[in-house]
């Protein structure tokens, strides 16, 4: 029987290795035909941020690493509007644009439908 | 209830990996099963066999290395996480050319799909150190 798991992807993309693992979990995870979904939240969602170019510090680009989730279906991507909104981000400004804004209150919703969260 | 734990952050520079050994002890106390804890990030640390606490403070790998052999508990260190933080075992020591391997005893290295399965094959996946 498929699990419902929820990856929740809470920190920077530079800085430490907590986003870019987070990530490799999730991709790792793709392959157990199970209905895996992602919710960027908190300074998670600057991994969000087009135009990424962390060449300078010896790093890959995470915008680049995100944008092949789909290829490994993971399509249920989910993105909180407020904590996009206290960092000054636009919604239509972010990678990944068939993620679903969701506020507070989606987010509890999410949680709750969910068999296994995955804390990054 | 069928428990697993994953454990991100490294022993005695967070209270995380210390906790999670206590919330393992206290889960078995209360009757529930734990199936397996799996180390990812810097969490790998645990999984040192070098750690060389002074000798009135937790020993962590040895801690987890004796509750795992009396309750048979898996005791699973991510591969790509740990060669990365050079925990290696003699295997992977051979294969990546390495002098020396340090991967204490009771602890098995493998991928990290190990983690998903842990999910799985659990009730209750508890994260500390996220």
């Amino acid at each position: 029987m498929q699990k419902r798991i929820l990856f929740i992807s809470r920190h920077s993309p530079y800085g430490s290795s907590i986003a870019r693992e987070a990530l490799d979990a999730v991709l790792a995870s793709a392959a157990y035909d199970q209905q895996i979904s992602l919710l960027f939240m908190d300074d998670g969602v600057f991994q969000l941020l087009p135009q990424q170019d962390p060449s300078s510090i010896g790093q890959k680009s995470f915008a680049a690493m995100l944008s092949i989730l789909p290829l490994y279906d993971v399509n249920n991507i989910f993105v909180h509007q407020q904590s996009l909104q206290s960092r000054g981000i636009e919604p239509g400004d972010i990678i990944l644009e068939d993620a679903q804004i969701i506020d507070s209150c989606g987010v509890n919703h999410l949680l709750t439908q969910q068999d296994q969260l995955l804390s990054f | 209830m069928i428990f697993s734990l994953a454990v991100y952050s490294a022993p005695f520079s967070s209270q995380a990996s210390d906790s999670a050994y206590r919330f393992a002890c206290a889960l078995l106390s209360e009757g529930h099963k734990l199936h397996r804890v799996f180390f990812y990030q810097d969490g790998v640390h645990n999984a040192n066999q070098l750690l060389t606490p002074p000798q009135d403070e937790p020993h962590l790998s040895k801690d987890w290395q004796q509750l795992a052999l009396q309750h048979d508990i898996d005791l699973v260190v991510c591969v790509a996480a740990a060669l990365r933080r050079g925990i290696l075992n003699q295997e992977e020591a051979n294969r990546y050319d390495q002098s020396s391997y340090n991967l204490a005893p009771g602890f098995e290295i493998s991928g990290l799909g190990q983690l998903l399965d842990a999910a799985l094959s659990s009730d209750r996946l508890i994260t500390f150190g996220a």
